[in-house]
């Protein structure tokens, strides 16, 4: 991927829309459709800013994007989608202009479409399923499914009037869902669909878990993300921010006491990992989650404004090779970073970060370190940050992951001078809940262990997101709250 | 959204709050805490100890220093306002049982979060003596609060202005000379902590420190808390706020604590903020 200008992209949809007779597309017709790009902001202009870096199709990119699928019959895409939206329906009334009928279609299974639009890691789920993508022996160009729902969906929000669910009528049952990020909104969505009351405790001051404090708002601006909770909310879900289950109140008091017929904790990993190296804890060393809830969710990268303070070091380096370590190299550069190094002690190939997210950080011109890995972290005289070591790696056999296993080499240390270090490992389970409802199993990673109705040990409670699956990503969490949802809603229907 | 129902200045730049918080009261016990943020967009989360709770009238009292934008931020809200986002309660509670005799040690602020472990203490049956001190007499809090639980109560100041001239940690060591001592629970700056912990080391007297790191959220989301505990890390808002005082590295702790000194100074230029605090003490 090379950065092309959003008017080239235009103009050349423009040219192309007017050749293409789209009342008779065969399927070799369909596949000869160049794959549309997404429009972004210029990499030196938008390293300096907070600004959104994909700007969405443009009209015509979308009708041609969306004139690529195929409508196969067994549309495998679905099932590469963990909350199984409809992707060959929306696509079609996309590709035939009706974004309403569109959205309504994902709507049946996300309620946040101009999200996953935009962080959904597509693909490796319904892009990796595309027939386009296997036909032309390229995944990356398989219908570029999440653009087109990222499209319908802005559609929507700046017409100014977003279509809300039905809900059955009344049950007198009352859910509580523990968490908003991604899990929790999706179960408080469907079990209110099904008439239940829902009241949602969050723990920060702000709804939308890891999308509001981890994702920059150069990758999902928070104003929509703010849209799309409205919009779920305006569904009658009660919200108790400041709350903190297991602390502010105990699991088991708000089935007993409280009257809450069931409860859904998806309160997602949120314990950061370190390396336990030498030095970790001095001045400049922070986790991903810090220094990126400082700037997100706490609007440091506003220092006119934010109170919270956030280090802008000169040299900064990010230890890993998820989206998380992409998005903090890449907020790192727009916070004051003059240069930033991502050190991954695999290769490019190995890396978990979408191929999109690090072609926009090689694009804003963050420089990678690969087959390398730190050792040591080295202080100055006042127990700052000065320098890390590290030491080379190659490629051994393949794991259990199935991943390479990367093997130091003896004797190649190396220091790089940086007054910084991210540390972007991913995270464990956070203990809160375990310390304080023992009725809740969980296994040796501390992970909360469920049926496969997404039931945990205690009655009446169930768990999914991250806090069951480790560290993963926005949709595979809906999908989580969503099967948990549908438990609560047979629990409750049964009674 | 929570409703200040008092305020007191403490000292110069000391102030108590007294908050409408139900839901942290019933639930609050000793040595946990909250954060607070004034208002959702650009205030900063500060954790700070809870020093009182009713949990009838449904309130909680904080004591805090004014010590930089956000301190002060709070200071000036006033009887009557709100504070828009409060936490809590957050970390483990103090392990509170019947020890023998307990030595609480409070220097300056850390008196606040010192006063609800002495009463539990007190509470649990346990002979309590304590030891607070401040630079001087204007800075000294809760003396009479402590006075009334604790069996025996020393007051030390930095300059003698007050109470017996020294630190508190000379009135610790003679009171573990004279032996007898089961339990200390040390709460100030960790300075002071620190060498708390060194007094009853020798003597081997199992003491507790409260610590007060830097803190985003207060879940154990962040890790900004972090500190080495016995060789480990440790984070302050869900391992703690408590953690046995001779295997904490408070050397690495008052490093970290100074993390972001540069930008407050930048921010807070301390003229600024000695004219504010004269300004609020009109």
């Amino acid at each position: 991927m090379s950065y092309i200008p959003a008017d080239e992209l235009r103009k050349e949809a423009e040219s192309l829309i007017n050749e293409i007779d789209f009342t008779s597309l065969k399927p070799k017709d369909r596949l000869k459709i160049p794959m549309q790009e997404m429009p972004a902001q210029e990499p030196k202009a938008r390293a300096k800013n907070i600004q959104e870096v994909a700007l969405g199709y443009f009209e015509e990119q979308v009708k041609l994007e969306a004139e690529r699928c195929l409508q196969c019959k067994n549309a495998p895409c679905i099932k590469g989608c963990p909350v199984a939206i409809d992707i060959p329906g929306f696509i079609k009334a996309a590709a035939e202009g009706d974004y309403q009928k569109s959205v309504n279609i994902i709507k049946q299974s996300s309620m946040l479409p101009a999200i996953c639009g935009r962080v959904c890691p597509q693909e490796t789920q319904c892009m990796a399923e595309c027939t386009v993508g296997k036909s032309l022996k390229d995944l990356d160009k398989s219908v570029a499914i999440g653009r087109i729902e990222r499209f319908v969906a802005d559609w929507e929000r700046a017409k100014g009037k977003m279509s809300v669910p039905e809900i059955a009528p009344p049950t007198g049952k009352k859910v509580g869902i523990v968490g908003s990020g991604p899990a929790g909104l999706t179960a408080a969505a469907d079990v209110r669909k099904a008439g239940h009351e829902v009241v949602l405790f969050e723990a920060f001051h702000k709804l939308g878990g890891v999308m509001i404090y981890g994702i920059p708002e150069f990758r999902l601006p928070k104003e929509i993300l703010d849209k799309e909770i409205d919009n779920l909310l305006s569904m009658g879900v009660q919200i108790k921010k400041n709350f903190l289950v297991g602390r502010t109140r105990k699991v088991k008091d708000l089935i007993e006491k409280d009257g809450f017929d069931a409860l859904f904790i998806g309160t997602g990993a949120g314990l950061p990992n370190f390396m336990n190296i030498e030095g970790e804890n001095l001045v400049g060393v922070s986790s991903a989650n810090e220094f990126l809830t400082r700037a997100n969710l706490m609007k440091a990268y506003n220092p006119d404004k934010a109170d919270t303070p956030i280090f802008t070091g000169k040299r900064t380096a990010v230890i890993g090779g998820g989206n998380v370590a992409m998005d903090a190299a890449r907020m790192a550069l727009r916070v004051g970073a003059e240069e930033v190094y991502v050190i991954y002690r695999r290769t490019e190939k190995e890396m978990p970060a979408r191929r999109e997210e690090v072609a926009h950080a090689k694009e804003e011109g963050i420089i990678f370190n690969f087959l390398s890995s730190p050792v040591r972290i080295i202080g100055d005289e006042t127990g700052k940050v000065k320098a890390v070591e590290c030491l080379r790696y190659e490629l051994g056999e393949p794991d259990d992951s199935g991943r390479r296993k990367p093997v130091a080499v003896k004797g190649s240390e190396f220091i790089l001078e940086m007054d910084s270090v991210i540390m972007a490992l991913g995270n464990s389970s956070n203990p809160l809940i375990s310390q304080t409802a023992p009725e809740i199993g969980i296994n040796r990673w501390g992970n909360i262990t469920v049926d496969e109705d997404g039931k945990t040990s205690m009655e009446r409670v169930y768990a999914g997101g991250d806090i069951v699956l480790g560290a993963a990503t926005v949709i595979l969490a809906m999908g989580e709250g969503r099967r948990a949802a549908a438990s609560i809603n047979r629990l409750l229907a049964e009674e | 959204m929570s409703k200040i129902l008092d305020k007191k200045l403490l000292s110069r730049d000391v102030v108590q709050m007294k908050l409408l918080a139900p839901e942290i009261a019933s639930e609050r016990q000793a040595g946990q805490f909250i954060i607070v943020q004034v208002d959702s967009d650009f205030s900063e989360r500060i954790p700070l100890t809870i020093a009182d709770a009713d949990a009838e009238e449904g309130s909680i009292t904080i004591i805090f220093q004014i010590v930089g934008k956000s301190t002060l931020k709070l200071a000036q809200k006033n009887v009557g306002d709100h504070v828009e986002n409060l936490l809590g309660p957050l970390g483990k509670p103090t392990h509170i049982e019947k020890a023998g005799t307990v030595v609480c040690v409070g220097g300056g602020i850390g008196v606040a979060p010192l006063h609800p472990i002495a009463q539990a203490m007190k509470k649990a049956g346990n002979r309590v003596i304590t030891i607070i001190g401040a630079r001087n007499k204007d800075l000294l809090i809760l003396e009479d609060e402590m006075r009334a639980i604790a069996d025996e109560l020393i007051v030390c100041t930095d300059d003698g202005s007050y109470g017996r001239k020294c630190l508190v940690t000379e009135p610790l060591r003679e009171i573990c000379e004279k032996g007898g001592v089961d339990l200390a629970v040390a709460i100030g700056p960790a300075i002071m902590m620190k060498f708390c912990a060194e007094t009853t080391r020798p003597f081997g007297v199992l003491t507790y420190a409260s610590l007060n790191t830097i803190m985003v959220d207060g879940t154990g989301m962040c890790g900004g808390c972090r500190v080495t505990v016995g060789n480990e890390t440790k984070f302050v808002c869900v391992d703690g706020p408590e953690f046995d005082a001779h295997l904490v590295d408070f050397d690495n702790m008052m490093l970290r604590l100074r993390s972001y000194k540069p930008q407050e100074q930048d921010a807070n230029h301390e003229c600024r903020l000695q004219a504010a605090i004269d300004e609020l003490q009109r």
